[in-house]
């Protein structure tokens, strides 16, 4: 009988010296899968995180999956049939917030990173409104490796001054200024395909709503068929009037090339547009082309972000660990950001790295208002998500701001938006 | 003694190669068996749950058996008025697809049949699209059917004014149906067929099959008699789908990658015929275009059936194609199956998303199934 005991106290020493050591090789070696969607354009920067972390843990291999094309439509698709079938990657690529929450939160497949945030002191330099989003009542869920801000207008300020119009503060300036612009035969606003859609229809339901309404409706407190929500269709259906015919045939880089060759007047698109002028279209932040907060959100930051989680049962957790921990280090993000086109998501990253268009965000980013992207899943869960592409469509068959405002409603209720 | 041997010896052979082919063609019977048929029975019972609700990917998701909720809800919930679109733009560019690609495939097979050189090269030329994956043939025609390039500036090159149609983004609709009547429509449509087919019976005096068509074309009339009077309708309020021009642009690019199969399906077709038949016809004093009409064509008309079956199942399948060149979110072009791959993979709606494909089965069905059961039939006589 006591020899037995001894024996379990021999075993259970042994399992548990076995469990640390495996614990503690695995953070210096074996493996690391990053599953994302991020080559092309947002390749190279990637390939930087990777290299450094490589440097950082030369022991650790590094193998980087990547499912590309229909902005993460079939990274997500191929992730979701991998996760059914218990074959979690050590980490993967989601946007912050509601889409991370409202699928894998909810189903319990990440793990809680409150202790990580603390321990590495991410709470004094990644923004309390930030956290928020990216938090339930139950925890943190993942670390943000850069911000967008979805309500920035382009425009090229030479044009404008050729066309005698000004930068529009609100939508109702820009109502006034486009019949005139129209009749210039210049397009007053670009807009392209229907993702495109939903992301001008945020900008304009957050000035016509203001931020504290915006957040309201995402945690149940205003109605989808209140008059204000539908006050914002309304506005949104006449903006659209002033709009290219042919939106949905085009890309978002088609919808900004209209600004540049001067067929278009404004376009409001994230922040990657900037990006795609500064390095693609070689041209200067502010005198080659010029932005503004999108039309009534001036001090507001619309984000949307690309974060990595850890998900439950990943193979090589101390190595995931260690790739979180480098992302939201001030080095990581330095590292990313400027190739990425994106800004960090902590206040006390070094601006000098960054150029024009992204340090001017950078300094919004601290003084600014942050709130939720609804088109770039912040706010809302992927079921929501899905059914909106309906409800735009709806809208932009019918044209009918009640008939839109009452199928959100149904939609919303459907996806459990604010429970 | 000898014939007892040679026959047991026989017996014993045939026995070992009835057991040699079973075992030969055991692993893909089980193959089909677990991967096509098992997971028909899994995506059925999926479709008949609610899995999709909230946390749809935890490890041990709560699923409950609602029966044919989802389905109900397909064609009657508010919210899928997406759906219902995609069946009437399914149904359309279907119609357009298969009699696009038949006629041109026939135009080619016969102008070909009548080149003195040069058959193989334009043989190649025309079956060539067909070895692109669809996915190419798609991004190809996306560029093509831009509103500001392409096709559109053709016009420009002979000093005429550019083109100005929206090929994939035109909101513009005909043929305009109320969906709450839909079922009115069907069993018109199917009357219709019906009545031909009993029409053609009666003229070949094929009496047994006449009789058939015509008893379900009276049935059909007493269903569409009472529907009428009892009222019977899908939804309380008009819901409105129809013909999307855009349509137009998808049918181009897939005309184009699937009319060199039908020209070489004609084209063997022609080959067959003999000219023995033309012959006869002509020393019956028939014109060129005579045998043409009176001989070759009937004569092809298994080959219709048989690409009207292969065209018609692509294209109630077709995914990749409208993907790559109108991408997931637009509606004017969509089909069932994008929206069921957005429902399961983006929506986690894995149950609608199952639903969907049964569906899908089941047309498919409708079209495959009495085209095999024919071939069987005429295979036994």
């Amino acid at each position: 009988m006591k020899t037995s005991r001894w024996l379990r106290f021999a075993i259970v020493c042994a399992a548990m010296v076995l469990a640390f050591a495996s614990v503690a090789q695995a953070a210096v070696s074996g493996k690391l899968e990053i599953f994302s969607w991020w080559a092309g354009d947002e390749g190279p920067a990637l390939e930087a995180l990777i290299d450094k972390y490589e440097k950082m843990y030369p022991g650790v291999k590094v193998v980087n999956s990547t499912v590309t094309g229909g902005a993460g439509v079939h990274a997500k698709a191929v992730l979701k049939t991998r996760l059914l079938g218990g074959d979690p990657p050590d980490t993967f690529q989601v946007h912050a917030g509601q889409e991370l929450i409202g699928t894998w939160v909810v189903a319990d497949r990440m793990e809680d990173l409150t202790e990580l945030y603390e321990q590495e002191g991410w709470h004094k330099v990644f923004p309390a409104g930030l956290v928020k989003l990216l938090s339930t009542d139950k925890g943190i869920w993942s670390v943000p490796v850069n911000i967008h801000r979805s309500n920035v207008m382009f425009f090229i300020p030479d044009n404008l001054s050729k066309w005698g119009v000004g930068v529009p503060a609100t939508w109702e300036e820009f109502l006034k200024i486009a019949p005139d612009l129209k009749a210039k035969g210049v397009v007053p606003l670009s807009v392209a395909e229907n993702w495109t859609q939903t992301h001008l229809w945020e900008s304009v339901a957050l000035s016509v709503l203001g931020p504290d309404k915006w957040e309201k409706l995402w945690n149940g407190e205003l109605s989808w068929k209140s008059p204000e929500v539908i006050k914002a269709w309304e506005m949104f259906g006449d903006i659209l009037e002033y709009t290219n015919a042919d939106a949905s045939s085009l890309s978002w880089q088609q919808a900004t090339d209209m600004v540049v060759k001067g067929q278009a007047a404004f376009n409001i698109m994230g922040d990657w547009a900037a990006g795609y002028m500064t390095t693609t279209l070689k041209l200067k932040p502010g005198t080659g082309f010029g932005w503004a907060a999108s039309p009534g959100t001036n001090g507001i930051f619309m984000m949307l972000s690309d974060s990595f989680g850890l998900p439950v049962g990943c193979p090589n957790r101390g190595n995931a660990i260690a790739w979180l921990k480098m992302l939201g280090s001030r080095d990581g993000q330095d590292t990313f950001n400027p190739l990425k086109g994106s800004i960090s998501a902590r206040t006390d990253s070094d601006l000098s790295k960054y150029d024009a268009y992204l340090q001017s965000a950078a300094n919004d980013w601290r003084s600014n208002k942050i709130v939720g992207s609804l088109a770039h899943g912040v706010t809302a869960n992927e079921r929501f998500m899905n059914d909106f592409a309906t409800v735009m469509e709806i809208f932009l068959q019918t044209k009918n701001a009640n008939a839109a405002a009452n199928a959100a409603e149904a939609v919303a209720i459907q996806a459990g938006i604010g429970r | 003694m000898v014939s007892t041997a040679t026959r047991t010896v026989r017996g014993m052979q045939s026995r070992r190669d009835r057991v040699a082919a079973i075992l030969i063609i055991l692993p893909s019977i089980v193959l089909l068996a677990i991967f096509v048929y098992g997971f028909i029975g899994q995506t059925l019972k999926v479709s008949l749950t609610d899995w999709g609700r909230e946390a749809a990917l935890a490890l041990h998701p709560e699923i409950s058996y609602v029966g044919l909720k989802n389905y109900h809800e397909l064609f009657t919930g508010f919210l899928n008025m997406r759906f219902r679109q995609d069946l009437a733009n399914m149904f359309f560019f279907t119609l357009a697809f298969v009699g696009l690609s038949l006629f041109v495939g026939l135009v080619l097979a016969t102008l070909i049949d009548q080149l003195v050189w040069g058959e193989t090269f334009f043989r190649t030329v025309f079956l060539y699209p067909m070895s692109l994956s669809l996915v190419v043939t798609g991004t190809v025609w996306r560029w093509l059917l831009q509103p500001r390039g392409g096709i559109n500036v053709l016009p420009t090159l002979v000093g005429l004014p550019a083109g100005e149609f929206l090929w994939l983004s035109s909101r513009e609709q005909r043929l305009i149906f109320d969906w709450s009547h839909v079922l009115y429509y069907i069993c018109i449509i199917v009357l219709v067929v019906m009545a031909f087919m009993a029409y053609g019976h009666h003229r070949r005096g094929e009496r047994q099959q006449f009789r058939t068509k015509a008893v379900i074309s009276a049935v059909l009339i007493g269903i569409l008699v009472i529907g009428v009077a009892g009222g019977i309708t899908l939804l309380d309020y008009p819901e409105e789908h129809g013909f999307n021009k855009a349509i137009w642009g998808v049918v181009m690019a897939a005309v184009w990658q699937m009319s060199g199969y039908t020209m070489a399906l004609y084209l063997a077709g022609l080959r067959t015929i003999s000219d023995e038949l033309r012959e006869a016809a002509r020393v019956d004093g028939a014109g060129k275009f005579q045998i043409y009409r009176y001989v070759d064509l009937p004569l092809l008309k298994p080959i219709t059936v048989s690409a009207v079956v292969i065209l018609g199942h692509i294209a109630l399948k077709i995914f990749d194609l409208i993907f790559a060149m109108a991408g997931p979110d637009h509606v004017p072009t969509s089909v069932p199956a994008i929206t069921m791959f957005l429902k399961t993979f983006r929506g986690n709606e894995f149950a609608v998303g199952s639903s969907i494909g049964i569906i899908l089965l089941i047309l498919v069905s409708l079209l495959i199934i009495p085209y095999l059961a024919n071939s069987f039939k005429t295979g036994e006589q």
